[in-house]
Formats: C-alpha cells, sequence, structure tokens
C-alpha cells in the first residue's frame, strides 16, 4: 500500500509538466489537462481511501528517495498518509476539480489563460506535497511551491499596480512563516540527530525522553511552528495579507484564499500536535491567539464594506477557532470544521458577484432605516472607538509595515552613503581574507576562528539589505544577493569544517542562475536603458519569455527547489550547532532579505504597469 | 497660466463635470463616458481628452494597421475618406503616412504633473499612505448593506458624522494630532491647502484635480450621489467638497507622520505646475492620421449599409391583411429577432420604439418599499403603477446571510451549510439551474398579478396613482402616430418590451431596457395594452381620428433577451377567437426565439453553432443560469446604426444586429413634430449606449471597467479590483471584446430640409450631430438618395459600393465564425 502514495504527487506533477507544454492559444487542451488532473486525483483518492479504510486505517508511510546523503546528514523525501491527509486531500482534490471546472468557462479570453492554469496545478502539486509529507523536508519543498504560486496568482493581472503591490506583501510575510520552518528544522535536526519523520513524532515516549532534557528546545521549535503556521493561516499578528490577496480572478481567490492555502497553518499545526502536545504553556498560548484573532478578526469583518474583505476576515476568524480545537486536542473536530469552513467560503466567495442583485432585492423589499447591529449595546464611546479600530483592521497592516520593513529600509539607509566603488574597496579585501581563511582554517588562531564566522555572516546580511533597498542599480543590486551567498558559504565553512562538495552544491545552483539572471538584466538594459528599481517597468508586457526566464533565475538564486541550492540550505544550517540561535539568525534574516530583494527586482523590473503607454495602462490605484 | 485666484466652488463644480458620471450598480444607465468635451466636435474633444487625462481615446495605429490588413477596413474607404478631408492631390503622402509611417507616441496625462512631485522630491509615496483608509472609510459611509455594523451616521453628512465619532472615541481616525484637530475645527479646503501647498494660489487648482484624479472612481460616484442623492436606496448625505477635506486632512497626517521633524509645504518646492491641464491641445500630425484611420473604419462599415439601402425594394402597397402587429424595443438585440418573426410569417409586420412605449410612470411592486422609476432617466413621471396579489419572488439564500460573519454563528455554519454549498457549488457547475441568485426579468413584475392601471384618485407622495382615460388616450395616439401604425390594424397587436437575466453578474442593471431606466419593460407593455383595449380610451381616440377596429385587440408581452424567452400578459382575458390566433402566433414567437437563440449563438464559446436551433436554444437557457458564466449575453456589444424609418428600408438587409430601429412615417409626419420627439429620446440614449460602448472598447482599464474576473463588489454600488482600488465605472472587458469603436449612424427617412429643422429645434440635440458625437444620414424617401450631414449641411453620399452580396441562407452564413460580418441582403426578402 505504502508505493501506492507516489501516485498522488505524480499525477499533480505530470498534469503541471503536461499543462507547461500547451500552446497558449489551445484553451480547450490547457483547461483540459487542470480538468483531468484534479479529477483523477480526486478518483484515486476516493478509491485509495476506501481502500485504507478497509485495511484498518492506519497510517501508512513511505521513504520514498534520499536526494543528498552525507555522513550524519540525510535529505530524503518522505510519504505519509493518515485521517488528516485523507481529510486534506480530498477536500483539496474536490474543490480543485470544481474550480477547475468552473474556471475553464470563466476565464474564457483572458490573457494569460494558460499561466492562471498552469499556476493552479503548479499550486495544487505543492498542496500534495505539504499534505502527503512526512518530514519537514519534504513539506518544506511544498511549502515553497505554495509560497511561489501564490505570489504568482496574487500578481496574475501583472500590468496593474494593486495586485503586484499586494502580491509582493504577501510573500514577503510567507517568506516569515518560511524563516520559521527553516529554524525548527534546524532545531529539530539537533534535538534528534536525525531528519524526523512526522512519524516518529508521534511516538509519545521518544518524544518525551528528548523534550525532557531540552525542554526550552522543544518550545523554541514549537514556536517556530507556530510563526509559520500562523502567517500561513492568516493569524495575528499577520491576518491582514488575506483579504489583500485577494486579487486574483475570483475562482482563484475562492480555492487560495478562501480555501486550501489558508487552511495549511491548520494543517502544520495538526500535523505537529503529537510534538507539542505535552507542552502546556504552547497549547494555552495557541488557544490565546487562536482566541485573540477570533475576536479582533471578526469585529473586523462585521465592518467590512466589500463583500471579499468581509469573507476574508470571517474565514480567518473560523480558523482562530479551529487553532483553539486543536490545541485542545478536538482534531476531529477541527477537520471537520476546517473542510465546512473552506467549502463554505470558496462557495461565498464564487457567488460574491451576486451579492449585489440578492441584498438590493433584499433591500427592496425588506429595508428598514437604521438597521441596529449587536454593537449598538455598547456604551457610544466605545463602540466609535471600536468601530475606528475595526475599520483600520487594529492598524495591522501598517504594524507590519513599521516593525518588520521599516527598520530594515532604515538600515538600508544608513548603507546609501556607502558607494559601489567604496563597497567594492572594502568587501573586496575582507573576501580574500575569508577565502584565505577557509583554506588555512587549520592554522588560525582559535580566539579569530571564534568571531569570524559570525563576522562573516553579518556582513553578507549587510550586503543583502543594500541590495533590498538598492533603488536605482538592478544590475549592483542583482550582484549583492549573489555575492550574499558566499559570504554565508565562508561563514559556515569557518563555523565547521565544510566540505568542497557542500560548497558545489550549495554555490554551483546559485552560481548558474545568478549568471543568468545577470545576463538578462543586461540584455534588457541595452535595449531599454532604465530599469531602475524606484518604480515599476512592466517589461512582461513587451518580454513575456524574458520574463519568465528571468522569474527562473530568481526563483534560483533564492534556493527555490529547482536547483541543488535548496539542499545546500538545509545543509547550511545543519553545520550551524543548537547554542549558535544568534549566527542562526543572521543567516535565516539572510535568506528572507534575499528572496525579498530578488523577488522585488523581478517585480520592479518585469510586472507592475507597462512604461510605455501606447497601449491601454490601468490607473495606479485600481 | 491658470488665474491665480482660486474659487473653490467653481474650481468643485468644474471638476464633477469631467469626473466619471456612473450611477450605482442598481440604477446602471449608459452615457457617453466623455460629455464633459461634448460642447466641442468629437475629434477636438478625444484629443483633449487623451492629453489632459491620459485616456487612450480611439484604436491605436496598430490596432488600426491590423483591421486594414484584414480587410476590415477597406482601401476605396481610405482613399475616399482622404481625398475629402486633405484633398486628392495628396493622397498618396497621407496614405502612407497612414499605412506606414513610424510614429513614437504616449498617453502621457497632464493630469498628476504636480502631486507626483511628494514622489519625485519628498520621497513620499502619498497614494500609498493615503488611499487605502480614504476608500474604506468612504466604502463604509456609503455602504448600502453589506456590513454587519454599519457606520455611526450622522444627519449633517460625511464630515460632520467624522467629527462625531472623532469627538467621542479614545482613539482618532488620524495617526496625529494635527489632522484631528484641523477637523474638529471645521478647516475648509483654502486652509489646508495653505498647510500642504503654502500661499501659491495658482497650484491648488491643479492640485485638486491631480488629487481627484488619482482615484477618478471614488470622486465620480460621491459626485453623482451627492447630486442625485434617490438613487441610493439607504440615502447618504455627502458631497464632492467634503471628501476634498478629508482626503486633504489624510495627506496632511500622512506628511506629519512621515516627517515628526516638519516638513515645507510643496509650493517652497515647486513654483509652477509642470503642465496646466487646460492649455490648448495642439494638433499633432499622428492625431490627424488616427483621425483619418477612425473614419475610414467608420465609413467601411456605414457605406455598406447606405449602400443596402439604396438598393431595397419600395414600401409595399398598403391595404394587405396582416396577421399580426408586434411592438418591439428599438433595443439592437431586437433586430435579429424581429428577422425571424417576419420570415417565418411573412403577413405579419413588427414595429420598433422605445421600450417603454410612451407609458412614463414609477412602478412599486407588491411589498416593494421603493418605486422604480421605469421609463427613460431624464423623464420625471407624475404617475405610479402598484403591483397586487403578486407572488413572493425574494427568496433567501442562507449563503449570503449574515451570520456566516459572525464567530458563533459562522461556526454552526461551517459545519453544516458548508458542506452542503460543497454540493450547491457541484450541482451548479454541471447541472446549471436557477437559484435565488440570480437577476430575472420575468420577476420584474409577477405574470399573475394585477395593475393599478385606472386612476384610483389617489395621490401618493406626490404621485398619481393609475391614468384617467384621457392621459390613457393621449399616450396609446401619440405612441401609435410616432411609429406610423395608424391604419391596416390586423387582429392582433403585441407590445413587447424586454429585460435580461443575469446571475453572479454585479452589472446586471446594465442589460435590461435603457428606455425603462435600466428595468425589464412588462409593466410598460402590460400597461400599453391594457390602454389601448378599454373601449372607453378607444371613444377618444374615435374622436381624435385614429380609428382602431373593434376586432383588434392589444397583448402586452416581456422578451427576455438572455434566455429568449417570451410571455405575454392578460391572455385570459382574450376571447376564444382571438385565443386560437394568439396560439397560432406564439409558435411563430417560439420558432423565431430558437433561431434567435442559434444566431447569438456563433458568438458563443460554448455552444457548437451548427447544432438545430432547439438544442441550442436549451444551451443558451443553461448558460444564463450558470455561475461560472461571464457573458450571459452579449448586451449591446457591436452597436453601430439607429435606422428610423419604414421597415421596408432595412428589412432586406442582413445587419448582424448591429442596428438600433425606430419605426416612423413621415408621411404622416410632414413638419417632423413626431420626427422630434423620436430624435430628441432616441439620440441620447442610442448614442450614450454608443458612446459608452465606444469608450470602454478603447480604453478598458482607464475608461472601461478592466476584466470582471477580480472585481469585488464594493457597498452594493460599486465595483472595484481588490479591496484597496479604486471604483471602476464603465463596461467590463467581457461585455466590449468583440465591439467594434464606431461613432452611432443615425439614418432618418425624410427630407433633408425637415430633418434639418428638426434636429436644430433644441441646442442640446443639435450639439450631438453637429458636433459629430453621433453621426447623421437623411434618406431622401423619394429620391431614394442618402444626405450626409456634416458641418451644418446635408450633401449627398455616394456609396463606393454599388452592389452588395446576396445572402440566400442565413444559417450557413452563421456557421462561419464569430467575427462581425459585413452588411448582405437577404434573398427571400427582396
Amino acid at each position: 500500500m505504502e508505493h501506492l502514495l507516489q501516485i498522488f504527487l505524480l499525477i499533480p506533477l505530470t498534469g503541471f509538466i503536461v499543462s507547461v507544454l500547451m500552446p497558449a492559444h489551445k484553451e480547450n487542451w490547457i483547461a483540459r489537462s487542470a480538468f483531468f488532473t484534479t479529477g483523477l486525483q480526486l478518483i484515486a483518492g476516493l478509491i485509495f481511501t476506501i481502500y485504507w479504510l478497509i485495511n484498518g486505517a492506519g497510517s501508512i508511510h513511505a521513504k520514498e528517495f534520499v536526494l543528498y546523503k552525507t555522513s550524519g546528514y540525510e535529505y530524503f523525501i518522505e510519504l505519509l498518509y493518515d485521517k488528516i491527509t485523507m481529510v486534506y486531500l480530498l477536500v483539496g482534490a474536490m474543490l480543485s476539480f470544481t474550480i477547475t471546472a468552473y474556471s475553464q468557462y470563466y476565464l474564457h479570453r483572458e490573457q494569460g489563460y494558460k499561466r492562471f492554469f498552469n499556476n493552479m496545478l503548479f499550486f495544487f502539486l505543492g498542496y500534495n506535497l505539504v499534505i502527503f509529507s512526512g518530514n519537514f523536508e519534504t513539506l518544506f519543498i511544498g511549502w515553497e511551491i505554495l509560497g511561489v504560486s501564490s505570489f504568482l496568482l496574487i500578481a496574475f493581472y501583472r500590468d496593474r499596480y494593486l495586485p503586484v503591490k499586494n502580491a509582493l506583501k504577501v510573500f514577503s510575510i510567507y517568506r516569515i512563516g518560511d524563516v520559521g520552518i527553516l529554524l525548527a528544522m534546524w532545531m529539530s535536526h539537533h534535538l534528534w540527530h536525525e531528519n524526523i519523520t512526522f512519524l516518529k513524532l508521534s511516538q509519545y515516549q521518544m518524544v518525551h525522553h528528548h523534550l525532557e532534557s531540552h525542554s526550552l528546545v522543544g518550545v523554541f521549535i514549537s514556536l517556530m511552528i507556530l510563526v509559520a503556521a500562523a502567517a500561513k493561516s492568516a493569524q495575528l499578528p499577520f491576518s491582514s495579507w488575506l483579504p489583500r490577496a485577494m486579487e486574483g480572478p475570483t475562482p482563484s481567490t475562492a480555492i487560495f484564499y478562501g480555501s486550501l492555502s489558508v487552511h495549511i497553518g491548520v494543517f502544520l499545526m495538526l500535523r505537529t500536535f503529537p510534538f507539542w502536545e505535552h507542552q502546556p504553556s504552547i497549547r494555552i498560548l495557541i488557544m490565546l491567539l487562536g482566541l485573540l484573532t477570533t475576536l479582533v478578526s471578526t469585529g473586523i469583518a462585521r465592518v467590512q464594506s466589500s463583500v471579499k474583505s468581509q469573507i476574508a476576515y470571517s474565514s480567518i476568524a473560523q480558523i482562530g477557532l479551529i487553532f483553539i480545537e486543536i490545541a485542545a486536542g478536538w482534531d476531529t473536530l477541527a477537520l471537520i470544521h476546517f473542510a465546512g469552513n473552506a467549502f463554505l467560503r470558496s462557495y461565498q466567495l464564487l457567488v460574491s458577484p451576486s451579492i449585489v442583485t440578492y441584498l438590493i432585492r433584499e433591500q427592496f423589499y425588506h429595508f428598514t432605516p437604521h438597521k441596529s447591529s449587536f454593537e449598538s449595546g455598547l456604551p457610544n464611546k466605545l463602540a466609535n472607538t471600536l468601530y475606528i479600530l475595526s475599520v483600520k483592521e487594529w492598524q495591522l497592516d501598517t504594524f507590519m509595515r513599521q516593525y518588520l520593513w521599516q527598520p530594515l529600509k532604515k538600515a538600508g539607509s544608513w548603507m546609501h552613503i556607502v558607494s559601489v566603488k567604496q563597497l567594492l574597496i572594502l568587501f573586496t579585501p575582507l573576501f580574500l581574507i575569508g577565502i584565505l581563511s577557509v583554506v588555512f582554517e587549520s592554522q588560525l588562531p582559535t580566539f579569530i576562528k571564534q568571531f569570524m564566522p559570525g563576522i562573516y555572516a553579518f556582513l553578507g546580511l549587510l550586503l543583502v539589505i543594500k541590495a533590498f533597498t538598492e533603488r536605482k542599480d538592478t544590475r549592483l543590486s542583482w550582484l549583492l544577493v549573489m555575492m550574499n551567498h558566499f559570504w554565508i558559504a565562508i561563514a559556515v565553512s569557518l563555523n565547521s569544517h565544510f566540505y568542497i562538495d557542500h560548497n558545489l552544491m550549495y554555490l554551483g545552483g546559485i552560481l548558474l542562475s545568478g549568471i543568468l539572471g545577470y545576463f538578462l538584466l543586461n540584455k534588457l538594459m541595452k535595449r531599454e536603458k532604465i530599469i531602475g528599481l524606484n518604480m515599476f517597468h512592466g517589461h512582461s508586457y513587451e518580454y513575456p519569455g524574458m520574463a519568465l526566464l528571468f522569474l527562473m533565475a530568481s526563483l534560483g538564486l533564492i534556493g527555490f527547489p529547482i536547483t541543488p541550492a535548496f539542499i545546500g540550505e538545509d545543509l547550511i544550517f545543519s553545520h550551524i550547532s543548537e547554542h549558535q540561535l544568534g549566527f542562526a539568525l543572521f543567516i535565516a534574516l539572510s535568506y528572507i532579505v534575499d528572496s525579498l530583494a530578488v523577488i522585488r527586482i523581478y517585480a520592479r523590473v518585469f510586472l507592475g504597469p507597462h512604461v510605455k503607454s501606447y497601449h491601454e495602462v490601468a490607473y495606479r490605484s485600481s | 497660466m491658470s488665474a491665480t485666484h482660486f474659487n473653490e466652488d467653481h474650481v468643485i463644480s468644474h471638476l464633477k463635470h469631467y469626473l466619471p458620471a456612473q450611477a450605482p450598480l442598481k440604477d446602471f444607465i449608459h452615457h457617453n463616458t466623455l460629455h464633459a468635451f461634448q460642447d466641442i466636435p468629437f475629434f477636438d474633444g478625444i484629443r483633449k481628452a487623451s492629453r489632459m487625462f491620459g485616456y487612450k481615446t480611439s484604436l491605436n495605429l496598430n490596432e488600426y494597421r491590423e483591421l486594414y490588413r484584414n480587410g476590415r477596413i477597406s482601401t476605396d474607404i481610405i482613399r475616399k475618406t482622404v481625398s475629402e478631408s486633405k484633398g486628392s492631390d495628396v493622397l498618396t503622402v497621407w496614405m502612407d503616412k497612414m499605412i506606414s509611417k513610424d510614429y513614437h507616441y504616449s498617453n502621457h496625462a497632464r493630469v498628476g504633473s504636480l502631486r507626483s512631485k511628494w514622489k519625485g522630491l519628498y520621497k513620499m509615496d502619498i497614494d500609498g499612505a493615503v488611499q487605502p483608509l480614504l476608500f474604506r472609510i468612504l466604502c463604509s459611509y456609503l455602504d448600502q448593506g453589506i456590513a454587519v455594523w454599519s457606520f455611526p451616521l450622522s444627519q449633517d453628512g460625511f464630515l460632520d458624522s467624522l467629527k462625531m465619532m472623532e469627538r467621542n472615541a479614545y482613539n482618532s481616525i488620524f495617526k496625529g494630532e494635527r489632522a484631528a484637530s484641523l477637523l474638529k475645527s471645521d478647516a475648509g479646503i483654502i486652509e489646508l491647502l495653505n498647510i500642504l501647498i503654502g500661499d501659491q494660489e495658482n497650484l491648488f487648482e491643479p492640485y485638486i484635480y491631480d488629487q481627484q484624479f488619482s482615484h477618478p472612481g471614488w470622486s465620480g460616484m460621491v459626485a453623482v450621489v451627492e447630486e442625485q442623492p434617490e438613487l441610493l436606496m439607504d440615502k447618504r448625505v455627502i458631497s464632492l467638497k467634503d471628501v476634498i477635506i478629508f482626503e486633504l486632512l489624510l495627506e496632511i497626517d500622512a506628511l506629519d507622520t512621515a516627517f515628526p521633524k516638519g516638513w515645507s509645504p510643496l509650493g517652497q518646492q515647486v513654483k509652477h505646475a509642470p503642465h496646466y491641464l487646460f492649455d490648448p491641445v495642439p494638433v499633432t500630425e499622428l492625431d490627424e492620421v488616427l483621425k483619418l484611420w477612425q473614419e475610414a473604419f467608420e465609413w467601411s462599415y456605414f457605406d455598406q449599409v447606405l449602400a443596402g439601402i439604396r438598393l431595397e425594394k419600395a414600401p409595399e402597397s398598403k391595404g394587405s391583411v396582416k396577421s399580426f402587429q408586434a411592438l418591439f424595443c428599438i433595443d439592437d438585440r431586437e433586430c435579429s429577432f424581429r428577422r425571424y418573426v417576419e420570415q417565418l410569417d411573412s403577413r405579419c409586420r413588427t414595429f420598433g420604439t422605445p421600450g417603454f412605449f410612451g407609458v412614463e410612470c414609477y412602478f412599486q411592486p407588491e411589498e416593494g418599499k421603493f418605486y422604480t422609476k421605469v421609463c427613460p432617466a431624464p423623464v420625471q413621471p407624475k404617475y405610479l403603477i402598484k403591483e397586487k396579489n403578486a407572488g413572493i419572488r425574494h427568496e433567501r439564500d442562507v449563503v449570503f446571510t449574515k451570520h456566516s460573519h459572525s464567530f458563533p454563528g459562522a461556526w454552526v455554519m461551517s459545519q453544516t451549510v458548508g458542506f452542503w454549498s460543497a454540493l450547491k457549488l457541484l450541482v451548479n457547475i454541471f447541472f446549471p439551474t436557477e437559484n435565488p441568485a440570480i437577476s430575472s426579468s420575468f420577476r420584474h413584475m409577477d405574470k399573475f398579478a394585477t395593475l393599478t392601471l385606472d386612476r384610483t384618485g389617489d395621490i401618493e407622495n406626490g404621485l398619481q396613482i393609475g391614468f384617467s382615460h384621457q392621459e390613457m388616450a393621449d399616450r396609446i395616439f401619440q405612441q401609435l402616430k410616432s411609429i406610423g401604425l395608424t391604419t391596416g390594424f390586423a387582429p392582433l397587436v403585441y407590445a413587447v418590451g424586454h429585460g435580461a437575466s443575469s446571475v453572479n453578474n454585479p452589472h446586471y442593471a446594465a442589460y435590461d431596457c435603457g428606455a425603462c431606466s435600466g428595468k425589464a419593460g412588462s409593466v410598460n407593455a402590460r400597461a400599453f395594452a391594457y390602454m389601448a383595449n378599454l373601449p372607453e380610451v378607444r371613444a377618444i381616440l374615435n374622436e381624435k381620428g385614429l380609428h382602431i377596429p373593434d376586432e383588434t385587440r392589444f397583448v402586452g408581452g416581456l422578451h427576455d433577451t438572455t434566455r429568449d424567452q417570451i410571455i405575454f400578459f392578460d391572455e385570459h382575458l382574450l376571447d376564444e377567437y382571438h385565443k386560437e390566433l394568439h396560439a397560432v402566433h406564439l409558435q411563430t414567437f417560439e420558432q423565431a426565439l430558437h433561431l434567435n437563440a442559434k444566431e447569438r449563438s456563433r458568438r458563443f464559446m460554448s455552444i457548437d453553432t451548427k447544432q438545430n436551433p432547439e438544442y441550442i436554444h436549451e444551451q443558451i437557457l443553461k448558460r444564463s443560469v450558470s455561475l461560472f458564466e461571464p457573458r450571459p449575453e452579449l448586451n449591446h456589444a457591436t452597436n453601430a446604426l439607429c435606422i428610423v424609418g419604414r421597415r421596408y428600408i432595412s428589412k432586406g438587409l442582413f445587419l448582424d444586429r448591429r442596428s438600433f430601429l425606430n419605426s416612423y412615417n413621415y408621411e404622416i409626419d410632414p413638419e417632423g413634430d413626431y420626427l422630434f420627439g423620436i430624435l430628441r429620446a432616441a439620440t441620447p440614449v442610442c448614442g450614450g449606449i454608443n458612446l459608452e460602448y465606444y469608450f470602454s472598447r478603447v480604453d478598458n482599464q482607464k475608461l472601461g471597467a478592466g476584466s470582471k474576473l477580480p472585481h469585488n463588489v464594493m457597498g452594493l454600488f460599486g465595483v472595484a479590483n481588490g479591496i484597496d482600488g479604486d471604483l471602476r465605472p464603465g463596461l467590463p472587458s467581457q461585455m466590449i471584446e468583440v465591439h467594434d469603436p464606431l461613432r452611432l449612424l443615425m439614418i432618418v427617412e425624410h427630407f433633408p430640409d425637415v430633418v434639418l429643422k428638426t434636429i436644430q429645434r433644441t441646442p442640446e440635440l443639435y450639439e450631438w450631430y453637429i458636433h459629430e458625437w453621433v453621426l447623421l444620414v437623411c434618406f431622401d424617401p423619394e429620391t431614394q438618395k442618402t444626405y450626409r450631414f456634416k458641418q451644418g449641411v446635408f450633401e449627398e453620399y455616394l456609396p463606393v459600393h454599388q452592389e452588395l452580396p446576396v445572402l440566400s441562407d442565413v444559417t450557413a452564413l452563421l456557421e462561419t465564425g464569430q467575427e462581425n460580418l459585413p452588411v448582405y441582403l437577404i434573398q427571400s426578402q427582396l
């Protein structure tokens, strides 16, 4: 039975590849490839589930294959099927199937018809990878795919300003979640001394034994998981991204942000429940977070005057309740709640355009002026205060900007005083010293060796912050991101012995994508002269092919699982010991900022309103 | 440079003129998008609008050249157009420019250049800081019923509500102290501009324009609601001035937050607006080339039409026995339906007239809390018709309930209704059926309800309930005279209004009858038939010299243009003889509807046009209730013509559903009195529809609503993209993608001197024609010659086309493809 599990990854993968190969003008072929993929997954899922139920409904797992192996480190794909997977599989396949059938007609004649279905299947692949994953590593690959496909779907209308801006916003919040997972993986590697599978996590004795001596480590891992889940499921303080993600065509909004994508955080909590089950403080924290989210987002939902944001916040409130249910240990209830909420919200979103007909008619026949709501019972001053807070979404959006991105920008602006030339003069010798230190590592005095990794990681971080805040020179920004990886490599090599083949694995992919991206930017620069980063250029209008290639290069450069660099990133963390929290944070922060810098370059150069206006260009405010 | 003195009220009233004037969604009424420029000639207007506001106001050069390559713009017409406007000696020079010269161009706007300095000089994204909250608060204030917890309103309007809230809360809408206290101290526009800009008064006006045109959708909606508060059921007091003040406050607040140490007013950095909005716009060579292309594009089609009209046979002899007569709306969607009715029953006669049939009134459905206007928008009716004994037509759907937005209710709902909705969704996708979310024309008035058509003597809110016999007779007389139906009445005369059905469509009101203010025409058609049947009314008509035989019965009906269904009212009142005749005609209508469905289906990808008409009709019915269908029908797309005259002019022409048809007989109207009535109504209605389609098509982003797929309904009155976007007035791309942007050609059958005098009766009417926002051709019924109206005079127009292809089988043509078709002569009608 275990060997059947891979089918559920092969179907979406094949479907995705087939849809990519379809010619762009063949609407029917494209839609059918998606229709059959999701339909097949649904049927296979149903049959398999029945078979599984007959056979006792126990957890099934399969170690599929090892991607990379070295002494004390193994990166392998592990699959797992149990009750949770079953529910997510059936709900996911059914909704995807329905929405694909819906979109086949709905998207007719839309520019980017093919792009839409490609993205949708890409998302479907990521979703299935996540729900079938048997370890963090496998989950992480799917998780990354979800992040990128979400970005692309939100920015589906890539020639308008708001979708692109909001796609960037959502992507950056997703990145926080990614780092949560990366750090959780890092710490758990040290806790178990292996890449732990989820199945092992559910063995109470073993978990209990390990956590007894490392209770702080346990808390740390749980917190990181919670951060990842809260970011992905739009819990506080991340909630404001969800309504802003609703920029794509309504069916994609319905399936991703109404149902599947937003419940992935819930999945993570369910999946890791056995791990934090015995940490009462964490369980209480999760309940409190869920409760707070429910209360705050219900208030926000009640004042929303646009139909999609109203549904978004109502859904967030329900997910808050689901978090409470999970923390209380009612996993079956949580699963039913998930399925019901997912169906309800996708349906509400799909029929949201009908609300005008429906409510106008209702109003026409049942109008009563000055309707009172529950809040009219509150003292006036309190009611007004709460109203203002809710209309301003409790400042959540401003909060994210102010406390997360503003400090980065500040840091970057200090670096504006440094010119490129100065940067080269300053950093080249440092870089050479770094390389020399790696080569002659054994001869370095210990007290220097102790500080060097931290310093190099910090310098790398500075470079990438500069890249993120660079306003003019696009190619420089790109180069800085590339360089950052080399600094990290030096830092880690100095930290513990880092082998050449590890470095090759890590840097090879980076270098390849980096050079490709640089080449493309150079080419574009020659043709268009100005591609600075202080505005959107929208060059995908004239260079769609180049935009796609550059997207690939960007994904490669941020360690997305298309080059071996993504294993390298995981590998790098395995070389950081559990006592070096600061060092790990520097590296993790580097990864966040560098992916933000890269996606920002892609967005600014290729997306947004086109700089040339010989054709129709939308207002910035639309 | 502008005058340095800033007159606030003057600037705001002028500004309103330029903003989009689209009413809330439930009253979608088509109008000329660039109405502000209608007082100058069309090409000057679009050139100015383009430079001032960055609109794309015609197709671009590549699009015209593509049409030329595809043969849609003919070389002969290009030659004719260029020779006429530039002279035949420079023909090749200009043709070269049109066809092959390279031009570099962009639609760069003047508006916005001053305010962009915040970004340029202060590195401050002021729109990003201000707009999300501004839109959120405006939407909450105007909201018609989406929010569960609604905005705490004050009687005295928008600013006052904000003040009230600010005074009585522990927190503030603003981040800083200054903006809040400025609001409380009633600071005016000038005071606020002094803070933002300084004392450079010459920058005030450009600044206000820049600011409001950064979100024309919201500003336009506010201006409309300010002028016509009755457009919202849940009334709101708001003015554009309020919004400007609030936005200025938010800007000050944003700057205070971004620069806590203080900032200098914009006027200290910028002395003059980079471009003054109202400076003259010079004509470039490219403008001239585009003008030539547009005219060539228009006349490539119109030339065929005029050739066809000249080739038509003479009117048939009077006195032949008729099976029935049917009055339809002038709507272009009835064009093909009438053709099929006539084709199936050669003894019937059809007429076109604005679909309210001269019965102007308000309608109140049973249990309705409001009156619905069912006549052209500019008319202010004094009458009210009430519906009694109607069935229930407002089923509730649990999916839309507000309980789903509070967590305890939603907790229960997701465990129950959640699973139910999954099932409903599956069913609707694979087996679409009717559901409560649908907007159906047949529900406008219950077929079996009674109407208060006779005057009861009651007055309700200043409206007279019902009509007196004299008032009825006046309306019937006027109506029948205007379409020239005064003799030769058949036993049955139908008056068929129209409406549309759609589901999941916020723009549903745009699909209904324009002559009924975006509602279905059922009440009017039924009222018209009722009045015309009353013996007392017939008696008065007799006195007026209009004799309707006793055996003639009128029957009202409604045609649903989306579903291609038809219903008739008060059939039970017919006697046996008429019932039998009616039953025969019903079959004709039924058959015509199938054929009409087939003709329409050629534009729909989801339906195979080669199938038989009945099967296709079923598909059309399914399509109209499918949630996933963004194009339930194509509405007025491809409209290009309006023909005012006897039916014979256009009867033998295949016009591909592109023409409004208004019946009119010049013989009984030598002075053009009825013609004036027709043109006064048809010109703004058809012209408005046509120009809205034109501009939504050429610039679907700035003048249209863009794709409807990502639309989010805001407060029930508008749509926006996402949750933080500006409102998107205009038509979505799904409505205009097959439309050819041609100005409307009005073809009037009468003598040129009468037509000229008629259009000159009022300046408002004349403006449309003299400035060529609507083109005009006069067809002389005696000489059979066509005259084109240009620069105030009629000149004979000799079509380039001497003959047209003859079509023996319409069906074969329909099955060839989706494109707009040229004009054909129909063999069976020759």
